[in-house]
């Protein structure tokens, strides 16, 4: 059963994928790209890491999805259709994929991984507890860092995308 | 772990996916594009890093936390490119790279 449902996502995100980056309407890429990432989150779900899961489907699905969505539709007319790469340049980048991908490919099916036979589910509590403790092998100070760095990207973000009019006014007074 | 499932199946589709993110990395000519296919090279590695996590060491954590990390930091460079984005194209008007030139210097 989850072999079936492993291979149905696996053949969704792929197939989607292929889309996202060769529509060629702008919103209609941004849609294929978020089914790519509803059916990550449902890897997550399948390997048994339900925060991660959660946290893919409010922070991408909900939130990456949206602003981008948003910013196609102030910069773009919906029906405007993209232009594309040469065909000569798009298939020698897609050979330079390929060339990579089968590198990447026989690197991975060389190596012997020793897996360890387990189906432990990640429970959001221990998560908590790694998150926050700070005895050997914690991540508070990680975590810290991440909240001010979240802070100070919404400030920037704010800042830049108000940018000329903050800066006219300033001139004015100056 | 996924019953019936082996790792080398899972790496084959993230590194299929983050090759696809490459090509579309390369391939686009629009800024908000290029953006997206950085979004699907990020998620592919952070797929490899819980399937690791969850198939070679089970007792340890540091996958898992690495990948929350990474989908923060994702977010936030989403957020402050798309405001570029927009600040850019109120002052020319357009987001194909071919036009961008004023960030120069």
């Amino acid at each position: 059963m989850e072999k079936i449902i492993f291979y149905i996502l696996a053949l969704v995100i792929i197939v989607f994928a292929i889309a996202s980056v060769s529509s060629k309407k702008m919103l209609r890429s941004v849609i294929y790209l978020l089914f790519v990432l509803i059916g990550i989150s449902g890897i997550y779900f399948l390997i048994d890491y339900n925060f991660l899961a959660a946290i893919q489907l409010t922070v991408y699905a909900g939130g990456v999805i949206v602003l981008l969505i948003f910013s196609v539709m102030l910069v773009h007319h919906i029906e405007m259709e993209l232009e594309l790469a040469k065909v000569s340049k798009r298939i020698l980048v897609g050979l330079a994929s390929l060339i990579g991908l089968g590198v990447f490919l026989t690197t991975i099916y060389s190596h012997e991984f020793i897996v360890v036979e387990n189906y432990t589910t990640t429970t959001t509590e221990d998560i908590g507890f790694g998150l926050l403790s700070y005895e050997a092998g914690g991540f508070i100070l990680p975590f810290e860092v991440i909240s001010i760095l979240l802070l100070a990207s919404m400030i920037g973000a704010i800042v830049i995308a108000k940018g000329t009019k903050l800066t006219n006014k300033k001139n004015d007074t100056v | 772990m996924i019953a019936g499932i082996s790792i080398y199946e899972i790496l084959t589709v993230t590194t299929i996916l983050f090759f696809i993110g490459v090509y579309g990395f390369i391939t686009r000519k629009n800024l908000i594009s290029i953006l997206m296919s950085v979004e699907l090279i990020l998620n592919a590695s952070v797929i490899n890093f819980v399937v690791i996590n969850k198939y070679l060491y089970p007792d340890m954590l540091q996958g898992v936390f690495f990948s929350i990390f990474i989908i923060a930091v994702a977010a936030a460079e989403t957020a402050l490119a798309i405001s570029i984005i927009i600040n850019l194209y109120r002052q020319i008007a357009s987001v194909e790279v071919k036009d961008t030139e004023i960030m120069k210097y």
